[in-house]
């Protein structure tokens, strides 16, 4: 056993991360870490790394107890993580990245000879031959990621962790990158391999640990896991059961308000195609990097459909700024409240406002009358707890945070509404609550488009739900087509 | 048909110790404080502080900075920085007197050129702002990079036009805006005042006035919440510069001559520092007018408390440095809570 970390518990100002979580680790294997966002992966890593102290737990490294406090001295012990943002100098060369800060030295000067020929030996063991004296900002993001590994195995790296090395990698870079992984294998190095498209998952790894909930909930070898029970797995089932609240019986015939066909853009959006319709919910599935977010980032024009075709109400439509997409009716509640969503000082009043204020004036001037009214009305509507509508936002907790946010969007009447991962980060007794509200308010006629992790919450609240995989939208079912193991099948992309 | 929503109120965080209340306190009312102290500080070692001609000197000294500076604030308030305006002001300042000396027509109503010379010197300065507004927002240059183009090619700009010569002139119904006076007030102060009342309620009541402080709180969110970031950036350049020619033309009325060389050297910093010291974040999302004007006003009467007691401008030179570390080390320190 190369590491074993064991019970480990880590609470920040009192919130559980971390429940007991364990992690083991062979000698040259490629052992993957999977989980939903939250999970307690990366709080794991950054503990093994010495990031983060642990509040409670054991972990041995190479037979020895440890207890790292600087991310220094884990790598002096033998761990090296490279990480997604790759941390590398990008105009230095790519000898003097491998060499950072270990320097060959000669008469107290750098011996840049030793060090070209050493850098260029270790990325021959990789069968990489390039001009060692260039930036590495002139390479693409394969090699600059080998750079990277290239100075962990010159560190004597006996345990390599990757956070989602393939994200930004096409289908050739992430074949050289597995060669390498494999290359690192037969040198006795072991791989973290923290990912999250199964197809890669399967084809590099040894064994998989699954996290949920800040828990170690499976370890098995790679071979004895079906993808489908990989992704229960990771999914688990909360314990708060949802009532479901939408009705099964569909009306005739509802019109089509917001359509996208076959859009693309970038490596993370390939081929989605989604409908949404005239007071429904359409949820939309998929493991986290499938390109959800994205795809409702084209939908309301924060980035550019490349290829296909977007139409709402009918008439095919290209936002080029959201704003755009807010004129023709479209709203879209962020996943990230902190960095897409509030203004951390300014008030309630105005972060509520903030997208009607166009239509709040008069002559240039906020019409105070009217904004007030408005934010009264939605603070006793949606039960916001606050000390006044003057109280920044940043005070609040995530929960009224997100009720504000909603309002924002309900204040400028919208006829489509995106929401992303709306019940993310608040408590089980407002989660129902605001599924509640969002299934009355498309009682009313609004279209929901509910982007979820949580299955519970799809198969509870939504009318129809498209699942994404990698970027395409795979599979679209219908309210009695609905079932967790239909769910679970689209998303591991295995369509009957 | 909506429901109800109850969600438990967030805790309020255990009791703040005394001493991060403290600079909570002088973060907030500090710059105020400064103030209050200089002025008794004053009254009581100065001979001859309360009386009107001292509060015109200061105030008139103190004008033009809290006219640059408010433009600044704006720019600031959404997380930018305008080094230019030193140079527009050379620019405005140097073309209000060829045009009421005729050097680009002839003049036929004196009437009519003096209010050409007010009027096109800000316009051209509210154009090179635009421009500035432009380099930021359409190549997504940093300000501090895009605005050193002008601050280095506009006084250039200003020495070309004036071949690098003197203009001298004497002109009373230019001149007003530096040496008239208003029941009593000197023009431009009334005009300072003018200005700060305006942008002070732009911010506070109107739509653009609350899209400025969006989009320095948070751009993503604002772009997300359908702001119209980039002409809400090249608004501020624009209201930038326009000051900072407003400035250039009080300077050459104040001094009856125009000296491209000289009009608003430094000026950038003076500003800066005068809203650094009022209590504006440098990395935006909030913009306080009526702290500008009092850093400013802090920093003359420092300078001016010196002079009077006899030291020389050179030591005031780091007294004012002093108080910007010290405005600044007080709101990271109330910041970081």
């Amino acid at each position: 056993m190369l590491l074993s970390m064991q019970g480990i518990s880590k609470a920040f100002a009192g919130v559980p991360a971390l429940k007991s979580a364990s992690l083991e680790v062979e000698p040259a294997e490629v052992m993957a870490l999977v989980g939903q966002n939250g999970a307690g992966k990366s709080t794991l890593i950054k503990i093994l790394t010495g990031a983060y102290r642990r509040d409670e737990g054991s972990i041995s490294f190479d037979g020895r107890d440890v207890d790292f406090s600087i991310p220094a001295e884990a790598q002096a012990a033998g761990i090296a993580t490279i990480y997604q943002e790759i941390n590398l100098a990008p105009q230095r060369s790519v000898a003097e990245n491998i060499y950072l800060s270990r320097e060959p030295r000669r008469f107290g000067l750098i011996d840049h000879a030793a060090m070209r020929r050493g850098a260029q030996a270790v990325l021959k063991t990789f069968n990489l031959a390039i001009d060692v004296d260039r930036p590495v900002a002139h390479f693409d993001a394969a090699t600059r990621q080998m750079v990277a590994i290239a100075r962990a195995v010159t560190q004597n790296a006996r345990l390599v962790i990757m956070d989602e090395p393939t994200s930004s990698l096409d289908e050739r870079e992430v074949a050289i990158l597995f060669e390498t992984i494999r290359t690192l294998k037969r040198s006795g190095v072991a791989v973290i391999f923290i990912g999250h498209r199964l197809d890669e998952l399967y084809e590099i790894c040894d064994r998989v640990t699954i996290m949920r909930d800040g828990q170690t909930v499976a370890k098995s070898l790679m071979t004895d896991m079906p993808k489908m029970a990989l992704v229960r797995h990771m999914l688990g089932k909360e314990l708060a059961a949802f009532q479901a609240i939408a009705p099964d019986a569909q009306p005739a015939h509802r019109p089509v308000r917001l359509e996208l066909d076959k859009a693309s853009a970038g490596v993370r959006v390939r081929d989605v195609s989604l409908a949404v319709r005239e007071g429904e919910i359409s949820g939309l599935a998929g493991l986290l990097g499938s390109g959800r977010t994205e795809t409702a980032r084209l939908i309301f024009g924060a980035d550019r459909i490349e290829r296909g075709t977007m139409q709402m109400e009918g008439r095919e439509r290209t936002y080029r700024e959201p704003a755009d997409a807010i004129a023709d009716g479209i709203g879209l509640v962020s996943e990230d409240r902190k960095i897409d969503g509030i203004v951390p000082d300014m008030s309630i009043r105005e972060n509520m406002t903030l997208a009607l204020l166009p239509k709040l004036k008069k002559a240039g001037i906020v019409d105070r009358a009217r904004q007030d009214e408005i934010v009264t009305r939605y603070i006793r509507v949606l039960g916001v707890k606050c000390a006044s509508p003057d109280q920044p936002i940043k005070e609040l907790s995530g929960g009224n945070q997100q009720k504000v946010l909603l309002a924002r969007w309900l204040a400028t009447d919208p006829r489509v509404l995106i929401v992303d991962e709306p019940t993310r980060g608040i408590d089980i007794g407002a989660k129902s609550e605001i599924l509640k509200l969002l299934r009355s308010l498309a009682d009313d006629g609004l279209s929901v488009l509910m982007i979820s992790s949580e299955l519970e919450e799809l198969l509870a609240a939504a009318d129809r739900v498209t699942v994404l995989s990698d970027g395409t939208s795979v599979a679209t079912l219908s309210r009695k087509d609905l079932s967790e193991a239909a769910l679970l099948g689209a998303m591991a992309h295995q369509v009957e | 048909m909506m429901t109800t929503i109850e969600t438990p109120a967030p805790q309020q965080s255990g009791s703040v110790s005394s001493g991060n209340r403290l600079l909570t306190l002088a973060s907030r009312y500090g710059t105020f404080v400064a103030f209050l102290a200089l002025i008794l500080f004053n009254v009581a070692v100065t001979p001859n502080f309360l009386s009107l001609q001292t509060l015109n000197v200061n105030l008139t000294q103190v004008a033009t900075i809290v006219i640059v500076a408010t433009g600044m604030t704006l720019v600031i308030a959404t997380g930018g920085i305008d080094l230019s305006v030193g140079s527009l002001m050379a620019i405005a300042g140097a073309l209000a007197p060829m045009i009421f000396m005729g050097q680009f027509w002839q003049v036929e109503s004196m009437a009519l050129a003096v209010a050409l010379a007010f009027l096109l010197p800000v316009v051209v300065a509210a154009l090179f702002g635009l421009f500035n507004g432009f380099l930021v927002t359409r190549f997504s240059i940093q300000p501090i990079i895009a605005t050193l183009v002008l601050f280095i090619a506009g006084r250039g700009i200003a020495q070309v036009m004036t071949n690098g010569n003197l203009q001298v002139f004497k002109n009373e119904g230019f001149q007003f805006i530096a040496l008239g006076r208003i029941a009593g007030i000197p023009a431009q102060v009334v005009l300072m005042l003018v200005i700060v009342a305006a942008a002070w309620a732009m911010i506070r009541y109107t739509v653009i006035g609350r899209q400025i402080i969006a989009v320095g709180g948070n751009e993503k969110a604002a772009r997300l919440t359908g702001v119209p970031v980039k002409r809400v950036k090249l608004f501020v350049y624009m209201m930038s510069g326009a000051l900072a020619g407003i400035a250039g033309l009080i300077v050459v009325a104040r001094n009856s001559a125009s000296d491209a060389n000289l009009v608003g050297l430094g000026m950038e910093l003076d500003a800066i520092a005068a809203v650094a010291v009022g209590g504006t974040l440098l990395s935006g999302g909030r913009a306080n007018i009526v702290g500008t004007v009092l850093g400013a006003l802090v920093i003359q009467l420092v300078r001016y408390t010196l002079l009077a007691n006899g030291v020389p401008d050179a030591a005031a030179l780091i007294v004012k440095a002093g108080l910007i570390v010290t405005a600044v080390f007080i709101q990271q320190r109330a910041g970081r809570q």
